[in-house]
């Protein structure tokens, strides 16, 4: 192969035997040190499926000499944040609900992580601007089933409502005065019609007088005699703007028939103290948020449904 | 069998490398580096490139330590580029991200005063004033003190290394090297309090990127002007081409002034034949004093910078032999043309006022007044207003509708200043925060907006239920102290529909 034809008289090279309208092509070596890197870097290749995983197997693949994994990484990334608010989380944990407003930088710390957490845990009821929809309360409003200072708030996410397995729950039973036939159609029709008048949505007539005694027999008791409800029972106010699952005669009507059993999970079963008052900061913070009940009491129990 | 071969598809044709079979300095792609020893020289403008050194490089080294007081609000430091809270101070200006367009400014101008000096003196910045001249002076220096000057030290060059060669060497390089980390040094000082980062800088506590960029700079300065040096001019640096391009025959450049100097000849030959020789000796000394190692009187040529020393040599040795100065002087393209045709020399200053400079001046100083009178008239008060999106309304339970704003102030004195939030727009409209309950919400909100920061606050507005789904207004700010000022911006609030 190597006659004298084949080699380039300048260079010294031999041809690679193509050529292209007289352009033929020298087959240069390859610089040594190229070739040494190309050799390193399949060295580099081979150890690299030694050390991490890489070669797939039946079930799953090698899983390398190191132990490295994504997962594994993304544990070690998630544990160092989760040591580094640790301090953060303890001051929190350790801080009464009440006194956080008097830290402001342990507060503005509890809404931000509670917006976090938030994000998590609620939005699947409560929705992503804690709108709430049909069912599910607006916590952004200033009506409150319970209460709207940071205790309440808290207790309310803590111990969860309706949930049977836990005294401490929050509980209202309202009686399904239509179906378990504790009022006539007519009865609950008269009923429907006194709460669209207290809550200035009709004018009081006929039905809504009748209504009027039934609603001081049988509804007074939780959602008091004027209707602004209770909220050491969890019984909604009545005469205001915001209605739960709706205000108008047929949703009223529904409501009173069957009753509504919303219920929340214990959220203290499931996240650390931290977490939820830091949730309860969040949502205090949302725009309805009320004061520490001493204040609230000195209003008098008047103000308490507004 | 034949050995191992760990080099196969090399081995196999068992012949050199095609570049090496190539004549020695025929074919090189690159040409081969000469060295430069230039020789000290004294004069006019050896001097004033001293001077020149000595006033940038004190600019450079002291500036960081200059103080300037701010009040107890902001930091100390006369010059300061502080990345980590996005502020830059320069004495008593204090500039914020979103007014970057000052530095844009300070750039531009770099770069008309740029066309202006070259257009009237050519490239006295490559002369002169660049740093990597400025520094390999300064290098050059230390080198004569350490291996003694031209001729001793292309012998030291010539020399085998023996333990007396190396021990120059390396105290030479240690002497750069020292050189080469005070600059690299200096570079982090601008970029926060020189004497807090000095001491953290002893104590290795400093942040990471400051002991890298010390030590890249101390790298690149012992490299480019221990080593380069020249090298940097002629190939690296754009900065020659552009200004080779800017340059005109009005321009000031180092002229050979041939037409006197030629016929080149020795002192013995000019006197044994008076008429054939010019001024010219033919010394080389011009050659010999070069910082690029060029030969002036082969004419201008893209590695002079202009720096003169190769006026100052002739014009020493022609006082030598008696003849007048300037065999190699400043001169621009026409007076040459001009003289050598039997004019006068004309005074170098003249040749300074012409349109094009003049036009450059007034442009540099037009955009110097403009951002002078920009920041003497800017706002240091700015308000932001962002509409909650999520919910975009909320009913509350007496039927009115709240809408909640995140609104910023903006205080950029460094000074905490009493700010008045109102709005422009809504009949009624009360506000409150986040941090105040509904009832006492008020017409007008007062928030004290810490030094030199933004404040963020969390507005909520009420209004009554019924009405548009839809009212602009503004939002306004005006700061409470003797001094005022204020801004304002749109911001609308919406009903459900």
């Amino acid at each position: 192969m190597a006659d004298d034809k084949h080699i380039d008289a300048a260079t010294g090279t031999e041809f690679k035997g193509h050529e292209w309208d007289g352009i033929r092509e020298l087959d240069t070596p390859l610089p040594r040190w190229w070739l040494w890197t190309f050799y390193a870097t399949i060295l580099f290749a081979i150890a690299y499926t030694i050390a991490y995983p890489a070669w797939p197997m039946i079930h799953g693949a090698t899983r390398g000499m190191l132990g490295w994994s994504s997962r594994g990484a993304l544990d070690k990334e998630l544990a160092a944040r989760e040591a580094q608010v640790a301090p953060i989380r303890k001051a929190i944990a350790e801080t009464p609900v009440e006194a956080l407003p008097g830290k402001p930088q342990l507060m503005q710390a509890a809404v931000e992580g509670g917006r976090a957490a938030f994000r998590v845990h609620c939005v699947q009821c409560h929705g992503s601007g804690a709108a709430g929809s049909k069912g599910y309360p607006n916590l952004n409003d200033d009506d409150w089933l319970w209460g709207g200072d940071l205790a309440t708030i808290e207790k309310t996410i803590f111990d969860g409502v309706r949930n049977p397995d836990h005294a401490a729950t929050r509980m209202s039973q309202m009686p399904a005065f239509g179906r378990d036939q504790l009022l006539t159609a007519a009865q609950v029709d008269d009923v429907v019609a006194y709460v669209r008048t207290i809550s200035r949505q009709d004018r009081l007539g006929a039905a809504a007088q009748r209504g009027a005694k039934l609603f001081a027999d049988n509804c007074a008791v939780c959602h008091g005699p004027a209707g602004h409800g209770n909220r050491a029972l969890g019984a909604p106010n009545l005469t205001d703007g915001i209605w739960l699952y709706g205000g108008d005669a047929d949703t009223i009507h529904q409501t009173v028939w069957n009753s509504r059993q919303g219920v929340m999970p214990r959220w203290g079963d499931k996240l650390d103290k931290a977490t939820v008052r830091m949730l309860a900061a969040y949502v205090h913070s949302l725009g309805g948020g009320e004061a520490a009940p001493v204040v609230a009491t000195a209003k008098g129990a008047g103000d308490a449904g507004r | 069998m034949p050995p191992f071969n760990p080099l196969p598809l090399w081995g196999r044709n068992r012949r050199a490398h095609p570049i090496m079979l190539m004549p020695a300095g025929s074919s090189d792609l690159y040409e081969r580096r000469k060295g430069v020893y230039p020789k000290a020289v004294d004069g006019f403008y050896r001097r004033l490139k001293w001077a020149v050194m000595v006033v940038t490089l004190t600019i450079y080294w002291v500036t960081p330590w200059l103080r300037w007081d701010r009040g107890p609000y902001a930091p100390d430091q006369a010059v300061l580029i502080d990345l980590a809270h996005r502020r830059f101070y320069m004495f008593a200006i204090e500039i914020w991200p979103q007014e970057f367009y000052y530095v844009a400014g300070l750039l531009i101008m770099a770069g008309v005063g740029l066309f202006l000096v070259t257009s009237a003196v050519g490239r006295a910045w490559c002369g002169y004033a660049c740093p990597q001249t400025v520094w390999t002076d300064l290098y050059q220096h230390v080198e004569r003190f350490i291996d003694g000057d031209r001729n001793a030290q292309i012998r030291l060059a010539k020399a085998p290394w023996t333990p007396a060669k190396v021990a120059r060497r390396l105290l030479k390089w240690s002497v750069w090297l020292a050189i080469a980390f005070l600059t690299g040094g200096a570079w982090i000082f601008y970029f926060a309090d020189a004497p807090t980062l000095q001491q953290q800088f002893w104590t290795g506590t400093a942040a990471p990127v400051a002991y890298a960029t010390v030590g890249v700079l101390t790298a690149t300065t012992f490299v480019l002007g221990g080593f380069m040096r020249e090298q940097v001019c002629i190939y690296m640096c754009p900065w020659p081409r552009i200004q080779t391009a800017m340059l005109d025959e009005k321009s000031l450049v180092v002229t050979y002034k041939d037409w006197r100097g030629e016929k080149r000849g020795s002192l013995k030959k000019a006197e044994a034949h008076p008429g054939d020789y010019g001024d010219c000796i033919d010394c080389n000394q011009c050659v010999a004093v070069c910082p690029t190692g060029i030969d002036i009187r082969e004419g201008p040529q893209i590695g002079c910078i202009t720096c003169a020393l190769c006026i100052d040599a002739c014009d020493k040795v022609m006082a030598q032999v008696g003849r007048p100065r300037g065999l190699i002087d400043y001169c621009t393209e026409d007076d040459a043309e001009a003289e050598r045709k039997g004019a006068a020399p004309r005074p170098v200053l003249r040749t300074l006022l012409r349109p094009r400079t003049i036009a450059y001046f007034t442009l540099w100083c037009g955009i110097g007044l403009a951002m002078l009178f920009a920041l003497g008239a800017r706002t240091r008060i700015e308000i932001s207003a962002q509409q909650d999106r999520n919910p975009i309304a909320v009913r509350l339970s007496d039927g009115m509708v709240r809408n909640a704003y995140t609104v910023k102030l903006r205080n950029m004195e460094a000074r905490p200043r009493p700010m008045a939030v109102t709005v422009e727009g809504l009949p009624g409209a009360r506000l409150w925060t986040d941090a105040m309950t509904r009832d006492e919400a008020r017409p007008v909100l007062a928030a004290t907006v810490p030094a030199d920061s933004v404040a963020k606050l969390r507005l909520f507005i009420a209004l009554p239920g019924a009405g548009p789904q839809r009212q602009d207004f503004r939002f306004a700010v005006r700061a409470t102290d003797r001094e005022g000022g204020g801004d304002s911006e749109p911001a609308r609030f919406e009903r459900p529909q």
